[in-house]
């Protein structure tokens, strides 16, 4: 898989368009790889000039944050932001709405000012200035799909839209749950709760929102996020519906019905 | 000449003290810790007007919206016939603008009454819903006692102030030989109030008077003690409001400080970067910590529930209520307020915010998913208060759950939340 590093094209003295942040998620857990490489796929696909850092990418310090501990997120900060700016970025891609909130809402008073956007935006604008074509594909013709926005997406960022237009452009039905936009329900995650048990409650925040998902009948949920793609992933598992529903992150989804 | 002296003392008392307690909330807000509210001044008068005035974030339940909209539409314009009431007290006369004013009186009148007719139908719909409905949001544990009393004493009250403007107003009606033409009170006083003598009919229209007055003065009086000071307060706070993206959360200048120093002992880096002297304490472990707009908000929150009803952690049955969160810290500001002017504004009673009303189970709860700040109909947001306290803890006393120290380490060895090597950060490009 050809994936460039910034510290590799520099020293061929080129620079590329875009960063990739891959973010924690994406480089360490092993189903959020599978989005990460689907998103490379796009990106070769579509002849988009990009590099990541490799190991010069650091936590962003989103769940240090979250968590209450803003010298480590800034400890973290600090030392992204000098890397970052060090490669003289100016525009980063990343699958991760904690890393893109992060990147986008807080780096930029610590000094880091870059152009961010996040996966589905970018998918969608390659769709849009013809560099990527679904026509034809049939791979999810008429299957009902439903979209579970990630917090730190939609509420925390108002972004609602750029993965909804690409289920669309899938030919797919667009089912929403009742809880949806910015009334949707979190799958659980966020807040660093990805990194502990929950409290003492009568349920499972993950199982609450999967049956939000299980009612709208549809055979994918969709996201746009690594973590709750986890917690839905768990979701699905914990209701014994495996065979009839799966969790596929968007940029799968499009690698998929470009067949990449 | 009596009933003018005892108008006038009524008046005064009931400003006067309305005045005090508005001033020891603005004391108690100012307790609060310094933050920037007051730039893009077009862009707040916009949300402004939308969210306050015009109740925007209420019509996601339209039927609840326009019952509410209705309450409070005739709240502001019954206000007018105070005008009304104030002058004719201090004077002496009589619906002392209707010569003057013609029919353009009678049309303020009658609309006041059309509202208020309004407005009647739905307190009472309000009360039934609160008392016979049994909505999970108006029957979880923090309203049980004061808050529910509170609830619908203002209700209550709202139902006393409307009857006495159409007994006063139906009363009048029936005195006079010619009728005034008011809307509503015209039939009254053609129905109700007919056949009684002239003497009764004096007395009613007294009572629905002075009752009118004495329950605004009440009312007035009321509201710094209430959930129900949100009318005046809903609009500086959405004035004041957060115009940031939600998911931006404070990054604290005191920490920016010390980092920079830690890692460029040299200084270099220290251009353009304010300094900061650190704080009496990282985070917040008691109101004072808070800034002044989380203590604006806490006097603002009408309890109404919907912040606690979208929260995925209480929908999940864990402890954690944004609404109590608001609430507590309203309790906790009028209880230390109320101490540090009577013994100075260093005194410590001891008691704190973070241990003595909120515990720490309920703020590990939160997934920071801004729920409850969507769906705040006045845009309080709960979630920036359980941050802060939840940085006091980890910053200044190192209590977390242990799994978030230990991903926290992780971060701080190997630059991830997991122990994984940053060496092998690009190992996915290599695997199948
Ligand atoms: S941000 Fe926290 S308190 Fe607010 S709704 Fe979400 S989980 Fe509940
Ligand atoms: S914080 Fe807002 S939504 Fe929550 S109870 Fe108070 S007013 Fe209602």
């Amino acid at each position: 898989m050809h994936v460039p590093t910034m510290a590799n094209l520099m020293a061929e003295g080129k620079s590329p368009d875009i960063l990739f942040w891959v973010g924690c998620s994406g480089s360490f857990d092993d189903r959020a790889k599978k989005i990460t490489k689907a998103l490379v796929k796009i990106l070769n696909h579509c002849k988009v000039n990009f590099a990541v850092l490799g190991s010069e990418e650091s936590c962003t310090g989103d769940p240090a944050k979250r968590a209450g501990n803003e010298f480590t997120f800034q400890v973290q900060a600090h030392m992204n932001i000098q890397v970052l700016n060090s490669y003289q970025v100016k525009k980063i891609v990343t699958a991760c709405p904690h890393c893109f909130n992060t990147l986008k809402n807080e780096y930029p008073e610590l000094g880091g000012n870059y152009i961010v956007v996040h996966h589905t935006q970018l998918i969608q604008d390659l769709i849009l200035s013809g560099r990527l074509a679904l026509e034809g594909n049939e791979t999810f013709k008429g299957k009902k799909i439903t979209f579970h926005d990630p917090c730190y997406l939609g509420r925390a960022n108002d972004v609602y839209e750029a993965p909804r237009s690409l289920i669309e452009k899938l030919d797919a039905e667009l089912v929403e749950m009742k809880r949806c936009k910015a009334n949707g329900l979190c799958c659980g995650a966020g807040g660093a709760q990805m990194f502990k048990e929950a409290e003492k409650g009568k349920k499972e925040i993950n199982l609450e929102r999967t049956d939000d998902a299980l009612e709208t009948k549809a055979s994918i949920i969709a996201t746009g996020c690594p973590f709750c793609n986890t917690m839905m992933t768990d979701g699905i598992k914990h209701a014994e519906k495996e065979s009839e529903i799966k969790v596929w992150d968007i940029a799968e989804l499009i690698a998929n019905a470009a067949d990449l | 000449m009596l009933e003018i002296f005892i108008f006038c003392i009524l008046l005064v008392t009931g400003f006067g003290w309305f005045a005090f307690n508005v001033y020891k909330v603005c004391h108690n807000i100012r307790l609060g810790r310094d933050e920037m509210r007051s730039n893009q001044t077009s862009k707040r008068w916009r949300t402004m007007i939308l969210v306050a005035f015009g109740q925007k974030k209420m019509f996601s339940k339209p039927l609840v919206a326009l019952l509410h909209l209705s309450l409070y539409v005739a709240f502001v314009i019954t206000q007018i016939e105070l005008i009304e009431i104030i002058a004719d007290g201090i004077t002496g006369e009589h619906r002392i603008f209707q010569a003057s004013l013609g029919n353009f009186y009678v049309f303020i009148i009658s609309f006041i009454e059309l509202l208020s007719l309004l407005a009647f139908v739905g307190t009472i719909a309000f009360l039934a819903r609160r008392n016979m409905l049994k909505l999970p949001r108006f029957t979880m544990d923090e309203l049980k006692g004061w808050p529910m009393k509170d609830a619908n004493l203002i209700l209550i009250m709202e139902i006393v102030l409307i009857l006495c403007i159409f007994t006063m107003n139906g009363a009048d009606e029936a005195m006079q030989s010619e009728s005034y033409g008011f809307l509503i009170s015209s039939f009254l006083g053609a129905s109700v109030f007919q056949g009684m003598d002239y003497n009764t009919l004096h007395v009613l229209e007294n009572i629905g008077w002075w009752g009118h007055f004495i329950m605004v003065l009440t009312f007035m009086n009321y509201l710094p003690y209430s959930k129900h000071f949100h009318i005046f307060l809903a609009f500086p706070n959405t004035y004041f409001s957060n115009l940031e993206k939600k998911g931006k959360f404070k990054n604290m200048k005191s920490v920016t400080t010390e980092v920079k120093l830690m890692l460029d002992p040299s200084g270099d880096s220290q251009d353009g970067v304010e300094v900061e002297t650190p704080p009496k304490r990282f985070g917040a472990k008691d109101v004072v910590d808070l800034t002044w707009k989380n203590l604006l908000d806490a006097y603002t929150c009408t309890e109404c529930g919907r912040c606690t009803s979208s929260c995925p952690a209480n929908i999940t049955g864990k402890k954690l209520s944004p609404r109590k969160i608001m609430m507590d810290t309203r309790d906790r500001l009028v209880e230390i307020g109320e101490l540090k002017r009577k013994h100075g504004k260093d005194y410590d009673d001891g008691k704190s915010l973070l241990g003595n009303y909120i515990s720490e189970e309920e703020i590990w709860a939160c997934t920071s998913c801004n729920a409850c700040v969507q769906e705040c109909p006045v845009n309080i947001d709960p979630l920036s208060i359980i941050i802060d306290l939840r940085r006091y803890l980890v910053m200044e006393e190192s209590k977390m759950p242990n799994e978030l120290a230990g991903m926290l380490t992780n971060i701080d060895n190997n630059g991830a939340p997991w122990q994984f090597s940053p060496s092998d950060r690009l190992n996915w490009a290599n695997e199948n």
